[in-house]
C-alpha cells in the first residue's frame, strides 16, 4: 500500500488546514520559483521522464502533449486550459482536489503555463460544482494576495493570470474542443481536428487542455523528481492515481493509490470489501461510464492500470472511477441508464450519435423489460459498431462501448430475460 | 433535446447593483473583444437572482456582451442547468439519477419527490415552494445517492433523510449540507485508511459544507451582497490580451501588427472600467431633467433599447438634438461610458440618426417603432 509520505494529495478529504498556510505546511509552493528558473525544456523533459499519462481518461503522455506547443510565439499568445468539467459518471476525484487541496492545482497551473509559455490560464469547472468553484476561487484570491499569481508570479519572473470559468451542465464540454467552444461563449459542440488545439485552440491561439489531476500532480513530481513518480506502477503506467470507488462496496471513497494496485487490494484496504463478500460481486465498470463493464470473477485479480485493463480485460482505466455492482444489480438496467445518459448528453452535431444514442437507448429499454427478439441483440451490436468511430468526438464511441461490454459479458442474461418474458406471455396465453 | 422559452415571461430584467458589478468584473477575465466568453457566468448569475432564466434576462445579457439575442438563446437552451421555466420559490431539487446513484437508491429519492413535490419533473408543487427534476451525474458518486438543492449537495441520502430535508426546507430552515450519514467528505465512512497524520480535529466540516455554513446562501436568491466582490486578476496577461485577434477574425488569422495591438489596448476592459472611461474624450453637456419635462423617445434610434434609453437618461441625455450635436470627442466619451454597451454610439451611428429625428424626419427604423412593431 502507498505510504502517506508518498501521497501527493495530502489534504484529499479536507481534514487538514485548507488555506494557503496549510498548503505550505504540507510542502506545496515550496521552491516554485526555482523550478521555473530551470527553464521550459527542463520541465518538459522531467515530465516526460516521470511517465505521467493524462488523468482525464485517454491516458496520453502529459509531457509529450506539452511539447506540441509552439516554442516560439508567432505573435499569438498561448493558453493553458484546465479541464475541470468532471462529468463522467462515476468520477468524483477532481472535486476533492479543487475544494480541499486547491493549491496543488494552482501551483501546477503556474508551472505548466510557464512550460508552454502561457501567461494566462483558464480553469473550466463544471457548473454544478458551485461550492467547489467558490473554494477554488478563494484559494486563487489568496494566491494573488500572496504574490504567487499575477506579475512576477511567486518571484519566478513569469507574469501569470489564472482565471476560473464555469460551465452550465453539459457533459460534452469535457471534450477538449467542445470545452474551448464553450469557453468562447458558444454551444459546446466539438470541433473537427485538425487543427489541433496546440495549433489553433482557444480564440484561435495555441492551447493545451489538461485534466485537473494531471496538472495538480506536476509540482510534486518536479520537487521529488521523475524517478520517484515513475517508481510507482508498472512500466508505462507510472505514478500514483486518485481512485473513486462507488456502488456496492462497504465503504465507497476517493483515495490516492499507486498505479497497478490490484483490484482486490484496493477494495479490501480502502473500501471494506465488496458488499456481501466477493462471491456477491457481479460486475465492475473500472474507469467511468465510457469503458465496457467487466464480469466480477475476472475483476478480482485485475491490475488497475491502463495497459492491463485494456489489454487483458477489453475495458480501460479511464478516469479510474470504479463502479462496483453486486448480484442484486439489474446489470441490463444499469447499462440502460448509461445509454439514457449519452442520449441526454449528445450535442446533436453528428447524425450517427444524435440518432444512434436515442435508438440504442430505446432498444436497451426493451431489453430491460425483455420485450425483444434474440436477433435484436445482434442488431444492437451492429448499430453500436456503426456509431463507434463515425463521429467528430468520442461521445459516440463512449455511448457504444458500455453496450458492447454488456453484450460481450452478459449476453446470457439478456437472452434469459427475453426467454422468460416470452414464455411468461405464452403460459399466460395458454392459461386463458 | 427541445427546450423552449416559457410562455409567460416577466416584463423586464435588471441585475441588482451588486450583481451588475460582479458581472462586469467577470467580463474582464477575457481578452478585449472576447466578452462573449462571459455568457454562461452572466446567465447563471441572472438565474441565481431570479430563480429561472427569463427572456428579458437573456436579452439583457446579450446587450451587455454585444451578442445577438439568438446566440445567447442558443447557449441558454443548450446547457441544461439553465431553467427555462419557473421553479419552486424555496428550491429546485435535482436528484442525480445516473448509474452510481441509481444502483444506490436514486429511484427511491425520485419517488419521494413525486410524492412530496409534484408527479412530474419541472412541475411546481401545489404550495409553490418546490420543483424537482432528475439530472445526469453530478460528480459525487462515492457519496451516492445524492441531490443538489439550491447551491448545495446533500449526499449519502436515504428516502427518510430526503423527506426530512424537504420538510425542513419547506419550513424555512436550512439543513446542514454535505453527507447526511455523518461522513465528513468522501473518505471511507468507517474511518480513514490513509492520510491519518493530516487531521486537524478542529475542522468540523468539509470545504463545501463550510462555505455553505459561512455564507448561508444555500437556497437564497443571490443579489450579490453575499460575499465581497474580488477581481485580483488581469494585470499579468494584459500584454497578451492586447495581441488577440479581433472578434470575427478567422481562428488562425495572423496576429495583428503592433500598431493595431496598441489601438486594441485602448478600450481594453480593466477591473475598474470607470477609470479608463473618464480619460477618453470630453463629456457632452448633460441635463438634469428633460426640457419641458418631457423626453424624446430615444428608442426610435436604432440601437437604443429600453435599457440603453434608461442609461442615456441617467447620464443626462433626453433629446435627439442633444445627441445630434455631439462632436467626435464627445461621442468618444459616451462610447467609453456606456457601461455594458461600450462603443454603441459609433457602431449604430446614433448621431446621424438623431440628426434626422431632431429635424422632424423619420428613419426606416423609427417609423417601425412608431407603428409599435418593435417595442411593446
Amino acid at each position: 500500500m502507498l505510504q502517506d509520505q508518498d501521497r501527493i494529495f495530502t489534504n484529499l478529504y479536507g481534514m487538514h488546514d485548507r488555506t494557503l498556510d496549510g498548503a505550505k505546511k504540507r510542502g506545496h509552493w515550496d521552491g516554485t520559483a526555482k523550478i521555473i528558473q530551470n527553464g521550459r525544456d527542463w520541465i518538459i523533459d522531467q515530465m516526460k521522464a516521470s511517465g505521467l499519462r493524462g488523468r482525464g481518461g485517454a491516458g496520453f503522455p502529459t509531457g509529450l502533449k506539452w511539447s506540441f506547443m509552439p516554442k516560439e510565439s508567432d505573435g499569438r499568445p498561448s493558453y493553458l486550459v484546465v479541464n475541470a468539467d468532471e462529468s463522467e459518471p462515476g468520477t468524483c476525484k477532481d472535486r476533492e482536489i479543487m475544494r480541499n487541496d486547491p493549491h496543488t492545482l494552482i501551483e501546477g497551473c503556474l508551472i505548466a503555463s510557464f512550460a508552454m509559455q502561457a501567461n494566462a490560464c483558464y480553469i473550466y469547472i463544471r457548473g454544478e460544482y458551485i461550492r467547489e468553484k467558490e473554494a477554488l476561487q478563494a484559494a486563487i484570491d489568496e494566491a494573488y494576495d500572496a504574490g504567487l499569481l499575477g506579475k512576477n508570479a511567486a518571484g519566478s519572473g513569469w507574469d501569470f493570470d489564472l482565471y476560473l470559468h464555469h460551465g452550465a451542465g453539459a457533459y460534452i464540454c469535457g471534450e477538449e474542443t467542445a470545452l474551448i467552444e464553450s469557453l468562447e461563449g458558444k454551444k459546446g459542440m466539438p470541433r473537427m481536428k485538425p487543427p489541433f488545439p496546440a495549433g489553433a485552440g482557444l480564440y484561435g491561439c495555441p492551447t493545451t487542455v489538461n485534466n485537473v489531476e494531471s496538472i495538480a500532480v506536476v509540482p510534486t513530481i518536479l520537487r521529488r523528481g521523475p524517478e520517484w513518480f515513475a517508481g510507482f506502477g508498472r512500466q508505462n503506467n507510472a505514478g500514483t492515481k486518485l481512485f473513486a470507488i462507488s456502488g456496492h462496496v462497504n465503504n465507497p471513497c476517493v483515495v490516492e493509490e499507486a498505479m497497478s494496485i490490484s483490484f482486490e487490494e484496493l477494495i479490501e484496504k480502502h473500501c471494506g470489501g465488496i458488499r456481501g463478500g466477493w462471491d456477491n460481486l457481479k460486475a465492475v465498470i473500472p474507469g467511468g461510464s465510457s469503458v465496457p463493464c467487466v464480469r466480477g470473477e475476472n475483476m478480482r485479480d485485475a491490475i488497475m492500470d491502463f495497459d492491463y485493463l485494456r489489454g487483458e480485460l477489453g475495458s480501460g482505466l479511464g478516469t479510474a472511477a470504479v463502479i462496483v455492482m453486486d448480484q442484486s444489480t439489474d446489470i441490463i438496467k444499469a447499462i440502460w441508464r448509461l445509454s439514457k445518459f449519452y442520449k441526454h448528453e449528445s450535442c446533436g452535431q453528428c447524425t450517427p450519435c444524435r440518432e444512434g444514442t436515442g435508438w440504442m437507448m430505446r432498444v436497451m429499454d426493451r431489453l430491460v423489460k425483455g420485450e425483444a427478439d434474440e436477433e435484436e441483440i445482434d442488431m444492437l451490436w451492429d448499430v453500436t459498431k456503426q456509431v463507434e468511430g463515425h463521429t467528430i468526438c468520442a461521445l459516440g464511441d463512449a455511448a457504444a462501448w458500455p453496450i458492447q461490454g454488456l453484450i460481450r459479458n452478459f449476453r446470457d442474461e439478456i437472452e434469459d430475460r427475453i426467454k422468460a418474458q416470452k414464455s411468461g406471455k405464452m403460459s399466460a396465453v395458454a392459461a386463458e | 433535446m427541445l427546450r423552449r422559452l416559457h410562455q409567460d415571461q416577466p416584463e423586464s430584467f435588471a441585475f441588482t447593483p451588486d450583481n451588475l458589478a460582479w458581472a462586469e468584473a467577470q467580463m474582464t477575465k477575457y481578452p478585449a473583444g472576447r466578452q462573449a466568453s462571459a455568457v454562461i457566468p452572466l446567465l447563471w448569475r441572472a438565474q441565481e437572482q431570479e430563480g429561472w432564466l427569463t427572456r428579458p434576462a437573456i436579452e439583457g445579457v446579450a446587450e451587455m456582451l454585444g451578442m445577438p439575442y439568438m446566440r445567447v438563446l442558443e447557449v441558454a437552451s443548450f446547457y441544461f442547468m439553465f431553467q427555462l421555466q419557473p421553479v419552486g420559490s424555496v428550491a429546485h431539487v435535482q436528484i442525480c439519477g445516473t448509474t452510481s446513484c441509481m444502483i444506490c437508491g436514486a429511484e427511491d429519492l425520485i419517488a419521494v419527490c413525486k410524492d412530496m413535490i409534484a408527479p412530474k419533473a419541472h412541475q411546481v408543487s401545489e404550495d409553490g415552494k418546490f420543483s424537482w427534476e432528475e439530472v445526469e451525474c453530478l460528480g459525487a458518486c462515492t457519496n451516492a445517492p445524492m441531490a443538489q438543492i439550491g447551491k448545495d449537495y446533500y449526499e449519502d441520502l436515504t428516502e427518510d433523510s430526503l423527506r426530512d430535508l424537504l420538510t425542513r426546507l419547506g419550513k424555512g430552515e436550512v439543513p446542514q449540507v454535505g453527507p447526511q450519514n455523518g461522513r465528513f467528505a468522501s473518505e471511507p465512512k468507517s474511518g480513514i485508511t490513509s492520510l491519518t497524520e493530516y487531521v486537524n480535529a478542529s475542522i468540523k466540516l468539509n470545504a463545501s459544507a463550510q462555505l455553505a455554513d459561512d455564507i448561508g446562501d444555500t437556497v437564497k436568491r443571490i443579489d450579490g451582497t453575499e460575499v465581497p466582490l474580488r477581481a485580483p486578476w488581469g494585470n499579468a496577461s494584459e500584454k497578451t490580451t492586447a495581441g488577440e485577434p479581433a472578434e470575427g477574425a478567422k481562428p488562425a488569422a495572423p496576429a495583428p501588427s503592433k500598431t493595431k495591438a496598441a489601438e486594441a489596448l485602448k478600450p481594453a476592459p480593466q477591473a475598474k472600467p470607470e477609470s479608463d472611461g473618464e480619460n477618453v474624450g470630453t463629456k457632452p453637456e448633460a441635463l438634469d431633467a428633460p426640457k419641458g419635462g418631457e423626453a424624446d423617445d430615444l428608442k426610435r434610434i436604432k440601437g437604443i433599447g429600453p435599457k440603453l434609453e434608461k442609461l442615456c437618461n441617467a447620464l443626462g441625455f433626453y433629446h435627439f438634438d442633444q445627441i445630434a450635436a455631439w462632436t467626435e470627442d464627445e461621442v468618444a466619451w459616451v462610447d467609453a461610458n456606456l457601461e455594458g454597451f461600450k462603443g454603441r454610439v459609433t457602431r449604430d451611428a446614433w448621431v446621424s440618426q438623431a440628426k434626422t429625428l431632431a429635424s422632424g424626419g423619420e428613419t426606416e427604423f423609427s417609423s417601425r417603432v412608431k407603428k409599435g412593431d418593435v417595442y411593446e
